[in-house]
């Protein structure tokens, strides 16, 4: 007991990043945690929620409390969806009691991965080594809302090889947004292309993230501009050796 | 989405010279603020937040308490206090007071509570002339605009743009030196002061203890507005109340800072009633008009209230990565950024434009800077959730919400959701590895449309997570 980790790896990771959730477990192993994934997980219903929704992002809300239910630590590749459940969860069940006290008991056991690394597994050096030139973009939710600032930057400094070079400025946002992405397609467009100069500017090879949603827009830019940059979710970079 | 919200946004983006001023202007207020809010500049600008944000809480709490105060104070002073429910009561009063007193000339100092009620533009159609003496309020003024921001109405024409504009209204020759540009400004008004039956200001707050209209201003128009003519009118949301003087402590020392990284503005002036006898200056008339125009409406609601404690900043207006992309004149009202998107819908009503609220990637930026910490993103979240319960009594957007409901039974249906992904999967085009650029035609709509026309599309992987986690 203690040392037995839940992986949330969210239904983007799942469907198109699959690597970034073996990094992540591959991770967390050698730091010697047993670690399972709860098939039953699908997604923690911020897509409904962010698009006003609420009554269908109760609906999956309360299944992931269901699927997790029985976990003790639950680890999750990104700060947006880890903020659904700590920060927004709350608000979809303020009429339902019962629910709720679920909710609350919920918030304790949900981290954040980079989180977890530094504040509860207490390690900023994982072994990890990649020769690179990197900058990390912070994704809004986890810098604003989880307020993830340190942990992702100390845990990357300790990465043999790497140099991390920070963007000006690193915490604006990239112009994901979720389904704003689609419904303000140029707009969107035009907030990633702002970010793309604030990469460039660094004279970075690879952008670090850990949110995989702000990797695809920024990926998906870059490769539209037809830039040789590559993107990385913090947990690939971890796992590197 | 309405097709003139669409087309606004997109022009915006397609100016370059737009949106460089834009980028720029916002930049230079959202650097100084970061500045003198610093830690090693103000310590305790965290604690002042929470202090402002529970000095407004507390006054919007008991609105009705502190704006009858205020009212017997300021008629104790010998001034007269009007509510006013919209538009049209503010300009009937006004206009009615010019004609019993036979006045045709009114100055103005800045104001986003007369340019809410159009007030110029109504005084106009009546013959009067209305004159506005803030630099920037006169530029867009002359260029038959509105504000496009907050604190900075002027904020996106160039030196060049208002030398064009003076030449065209003030038929003066070409100039193109602001300190020049704003000398021929100050002629032009000067004059104008000196001529006014009346003046006509806005309120940064009013002091329920002491009766008394606060300015905050840097030019000194607005306290010749309200002493040179004998006639001052303050215009005020009823929400700029606030209990006593001494809360001004913490309000005077966010305002200023958060709209444009002064310290404190050049001018702060606190009007408590018309000229008292022996008094040398001040106007021999005082009135507080108190504007509702929807405020009340959003009294009921216990979260979307904070919408009201608003200082009119415009801090959050240069943070936002939006604003900064879609300028002012984008936005459906006069109030621009994310402190419009928050109150439009609800002075408005969600119909007004539906699509306001969603135009936001919830970066939380605002809600960052915000001096009075109203929960911006927050009140977006519910306001959005607002516009799908209309829209679902008036049975539009059924597609969409059609789409939620699947996705809300795919999404606890764990099986049906792996089948699901793996049709994708097959579906996408093969892309080896590499990001897809372009899909086929019949492919190419909706949501996956708009991303396509704007970024590639990473290649579905061979396999899920789950599917490696099985083989692992």
């Amino acid at each position: 007991m203690g040392n037995q980790v839940s992986l949330f790896v969210t239904c983007m990771v799942d469907q198109l990043f699959p690597k970034v959730g073996i990094a992540m477990a591959d991770v967390l192993e050698r730091l010697g945690y047993r670690v399972d994934f709860p098939e039953q997980q699908t997604c923690c219903g911020q897509p409904a929620y962010n698009s006003g929704y609420r009554a269908e992002a109760r609906t999956v809300a309360r299944h992931f409390l269901k699927t997790f239910q029985a976990s003790e630590t639950i680890v999750v590749p990104s700060g947006s969806c880890t903020a659904m459940v700590t920060h927004h969860f709350a608000d979809l069940f303020q009429k339902e009691p019962e629910t709720l006290a679920l909710v609350h008991a919920m918030e304790k056991k949900v981290y954040e991965f980079a989180t977890f690394l530094t504040e509860v597994a207490c390690v900023e050096d994982v072994g990890a080594r990649m020769e690179d030139v990197v900058t990390f973009h912070d994704g809004c939710h986890a810098l604003r809302e989880l307020g993830i600032k340190s942990a992702p930057r100390r845990l990357l400094a300790h990465v043999k090889g790497l140099e991390l070079r920070e963007m000006a400025p690193a915490e604006e946002c990239c112009g994901f947004g979720g389904t704003f992405a689609v419904k303000f397609a140029e707009l969107s467009g035009a907030m990633a292309r702002t970010k793309i100069d604030a990469i460039l500017g660094t004279g970075a090879h690879t952008v670090v993230s850990l949110d995989p949603s702000c990797l695809m827009q920024i990926q998906g830019a870059l490769s539209r501009a037809g830039l040789n940059l590559r993107t990385m979710h913090l947990a690939e970079v971890l796992a590197s050796r | 989405m309405s097709a003139e919200f669409d087309l606004k946004i997109h022009d915006t983006l397609a100016d370059a010279n737009l949106q460089l001023a834009i980028y720029t202007a916002t930049g230079r207020l959202k650097d100084k603020r970061i500045e003198v809010t610093a830690d090693d500049r103000l310590p305790d600008y965290q604690e002042l937040r929470t202090q402002a944000n529970a000095l407004k809480k507390h006054a919007i709490d008991n609105l009705d308490h502190y704006l009858e105060e205020f009212e017997r104070n300021v008629e104790a002073h010998g001034g007269k206090v009007v509510y006013c429910k919209d538009a049209t009561e503010v300009s009937d009063f006004v206009l009615d007071l010019a004609r019993r007193r036979g006045a045709r000339l009114i100055v103005k100092s800045k104001s986003m509570t007369t340019e809410e009620v159009d007030l110029n533009e109504r005084l106009e159609h009546h013959g009067l002339e209305s004159v506005e003496t803030d630099l920037g309020e006169y530029i867009i003024q002359l260029a038959h605009e509105k504000p496009y921001h907050i604190v900075a109405p002027a904020l996106h024409k160039t030196r060049y743009d208002v030398a064009d504009i003076f030449t065209k209204e003030l038929h003066v020759a070409r100039e193109t030196v602001p300190e020049k540009l704003t000398l021929i400004a100050r002629g032009v008004l000067r004059e104008k002061f000196l001529k006014a039956d009346i003046g006509i200001s806005g309120a940064n707050f009013l002091i329920a203890d002491s009766g008394a209209v606060v300015l905050v201003e840097n030019e000194g128009n607005a306290r010749l507005t309200t002493s040179a003519p004998k006639i001052h009118i303050a215009v005020a949301g009823i929400e700029k109340v606030i209990p006593r003087a001494q809360d001004l402590a913490v309000f005077l020392k966010l305002l200023a800072r958060s709209a444009t990284g002064q310290l404190l503005s050049v001018y702060t002036s606190f009007l408590a009633g018309p000229r008292r006898t022996g008094e040398v200056d001040g106007p021999e008339e005082f009135y507080v008009v108190l504007l509702d125009n929807g405020r009340t409406k959003l009294l009921p609601d216990r979260s979307k209230r904070q919408s009201l404690y608003c200082i009119r900043c415009g801090a959050c207006l240069n943070a936002c990565p939006v604003y900064r992309k879609i300028g002012g004149h984008s936005f459906p009202w006069v109030y621009s950024g994310p402190i419009g998107a928050i109150i439009t819908p609800q002075f408005m009503g969600v119909s007004h434009e539906p699509a306001l609220p969603f135009a936001s990637s919830l970066c939380g930026a605002c809600g960052e800077v915000c001096p009075v910490k109203i929960d911006i993103p927050k009140v977006l979240l519910e306001l959005r959730s607002d516009v799908k319960k209309s829209e679902a009594r008036e049975g539009q957007n059924r597609i969409e919400k059609l789409a939620f409901r699947v996705f809300a039974w795919v999404m606890t249906h764990p099986r049906i959701y792996e089948l699901a992904g793996r049709m994708a999967g097959s579906m996408a085009p093969a892309g080896d590895g590499k990001w897809i650029h372009s899909v086929p035609a019949p492919m190419s709509v909706g949501p996956m449309k708009a991303w396509l026309s704007q970024r590639d599309l990473p290649p579905s992987p061979s396999r899920s997570f789950r599917e490696m986690w099985r083989q692992r």
